[in-house]
């Protein structure tokens, strides 16, 4: 049986986090066919073809999917379902989104933010923000996949060629439209695909003092990240919050300052390489996953790091 | 317009989980129990819906063991203006939720459903897109912002890396985020007043659904322990240990 990988992509790049569901796939079985969805993205279906592992990439070209709504997406992963024993894609706000609409529409269970695959039906997945971790196994005939972003390394972008057949659109649903978006442009690398973060909590007192970790982040290349009180207290948007409501990073090093280490948060990060506390507490439970704690005055701290780096 | 909303019985999210022994699960006994906070959201936006003149009735659901009455009357103390409670001993997984959930909008038909976006015990996030796909009806998932209009809602989602507006044809299902709202505190009369409030107790098989199992939990283990390091004295030592130690940086 074959394996279908959704991809997510930006019309001429596919993103990372559908090549580490990828690398899951590949652990499962041998024929993977990559969709890509969306319209005016022949860019990102050649990209596609290139990536290790992909034998077949499937192009869904239509207006309905320009905007990823999941009503449309699903209808047209459920329309490609036959013949597939596991439908996979990452964890990202699109993949949670449509992915479980897929699988009542199979009429089976989707397994949400598998962290490693025991078989091919049997998976281990975080549960109650990662304080858990359960081993579950399906009696489903197709298992529906969704992948944590920080769980498998990404496969290469390059050593496949597969081939690309375009796939028919079913009958559009109709029922959402998209009106706009509000996306940040970054000049930093994104959360999820940084190889640094630096990031801030309560301890920061307010919006404008994230500016010091800005100057850090600037010359480590590092993105910024923020903790669920510090969003709470209106100090940073949500989409840098990193926890078990917010995104789940994995970077070689992760400098937490100011932040307590609630395990909300603790959930979103502790698979990071090294991490780094800079706390005037010492008693801060982020102490206890810390490879290198500072007990210090962020506000002496921080300004100091930056002279240094 | 009717609102249907949901309210899971969860461990509260202050309690320091444990794992039991035996790997079968989670310790349980004699642990705070509270309505999954988002679905607390879910609550509030409703109640707030009502009281702007939006719907005229709030209808809340929990599926579950028969405790889950506390996590309803907390949900009327708030506002809800009835519960349905779907009692069973069964491991309900999310698709056999959204199954339940979908007998109940096929009786009460109602404008307006709204979820948690996810539950804080198992972390799913897909009950409310399940409860879409069966009901055959438009999602706004991860709502931070929900806007009701004619026969529809605009509803702004948060998404990585911002925010996206989209608007559905009512009825819809609306996932919550954590800044849609920031839900009451249930005051002492109304705490009372809940208590005279109806809930019907049914079942799964008084609905007609079937809500075996699909995924069997094999086992249930602590995840590895992460060693605390060392602490630094001063911001030089840190940087050094990060260029000569760890080499993380350059």
């Amino acid at each position: 049986m074959s394996i279908l990988v959704v991809a997510e992509h930006d019309q001429n790049s596919v993103k990372v986090p559908t090549r580490v569901a990828i690398a899951a796939a590949k652990l499962l079985g041998d024929d993977i066919h990559l969709l890509v969805a969306g319209q005016g993205c022949q860019g990102a279906a050649d990209a596609a073809a290139s990536i290790e592992g992909v034998q077949k990439v499937l192009l869904a070209e239509s207006e309905a999917y320009s905007h990823n709504l999941a009503e449309e997406l699903a209808s047209l992963v459920v329309s490609l379902a036959g013949g597939y024993s596991h439908i996979l894609t990452a964890t990202t706000t699109s993949g949670k989104n449509y992915m479980p609409r897929v699988a009542a529409l199979l009429d089976v269970s989707q397994i949400s933010d598998i962290i490693s695959v025991e078989s091919d039906d049997t998976f281990k997945r975080p549960i109650y923000a990662g304080n858990a971790i359960a081993t579950v196994q399906s009696s489903d005939s197709v298992k529906v996949l969704t992948v944590r972003g920080t769980a498998f390394d990404p496969v290469a972008e390059q050593g496949g060629s597969a081939v690309i057949e375009s796939v028919e659109a079913p009958a559009v649903m109709g029922v959402s439209e998209w009106l706009r978006e509000d996306v940040v442009e970054l000049e930093r690398p994104e959360l999820t695909a940084a190889s640094i973060i630096v990031s801030g909590g309560r301890g920061m007192q307010n919006g404008d003092n994230f500016q010091m970790l800005e100057s850090v982040a600037d010359k480590l290349g590092a993105a910024i990240g923020a903790s669920r009180a510090a969003v709470d207290a209106g100090f940073v948007p949500n989409d840098m919050q990193v926890g078990q409501t917010g995104k789940i990073v994995a970077p070689d090093l992760y400098i937490a300052v100011g932040i307590s280490g609630a395990i909300q948060h603790l959930a979103g990060m502790k698979d990071s390489k090294v991490i780094v506390a800079i706390n005037k507490d010492e008693d801060a439970p982020i102490f206890q996953v810390a490879d290198y704690g500072l007990v210090a005055d962020l506000f002496k701290a921080v300004p100091e790091l930056d002279s240094q780096l | 317009m009717k609102i249907l909303v949901t309210a899971k019985r969860v461990v509260d999210y202050n309690v320091n989980i444990r794992v039991l022994a035996d790997q079968s699960g989670v310790d349980l006994n004699n642990v705070k129990m509270s309505v999954n906070p988002f679905d607390e959201i879910a609550i509030e936006e409703a109640v707030r819906l009502k009281e702007a003149g939006k719907a005229e009735e709030v209808i809340v659901v929990s599926v579950g063991q028969t405790q889950c009455q506390e996590q309803l009357r907390t949900a009327l103390a708030l506002g809800a203006d009835r519960g349905i409670l779907v009692e069973t001993e069964e491991d309900m997984q999310p698709l056999a939720i959204a199954k339940v959930l979908k007998a109940v909008v096929d009786k009460e038909q109602p404008g307006l459903i709204i979820t948690g976006k996810q539950a804080i015990d198992g972390d799913n996030s897909q009950t409310g897109q399940m409860l879409a796909a069966l009901a055959g009806l438009a999602q706004a998932t991860f709502a931070s912002e929900v806007e009701i209009g004619d026969g529809s809602a605009t509803v702004t989602r948060e998404i990585d890396g911002g925010l996206e507006t989209i608007t559905v044809k009512l009825p819809a299902i609306v996932t919550t985020d954590l800044r849609l709202n920031e839900p009451r505190y249930a005051s002492l009369p109304n705490i009372m007043k809940a208590k005279k409030k109806p809930i019907d107790v049914v079942t799964p098989a008084d609905l007609g659904v079937d809500v075996a199992p699909r995924v069997k939990t094999l086992k249930v283990e602590p995840p590895a322990e992460r060693a605390a390091g060392i602490k630094v004295e001063s911001v030089e030592a840190l940087v050094d240990k990060l260029r000569n130690e760890a080499k993380v940086i350059s």
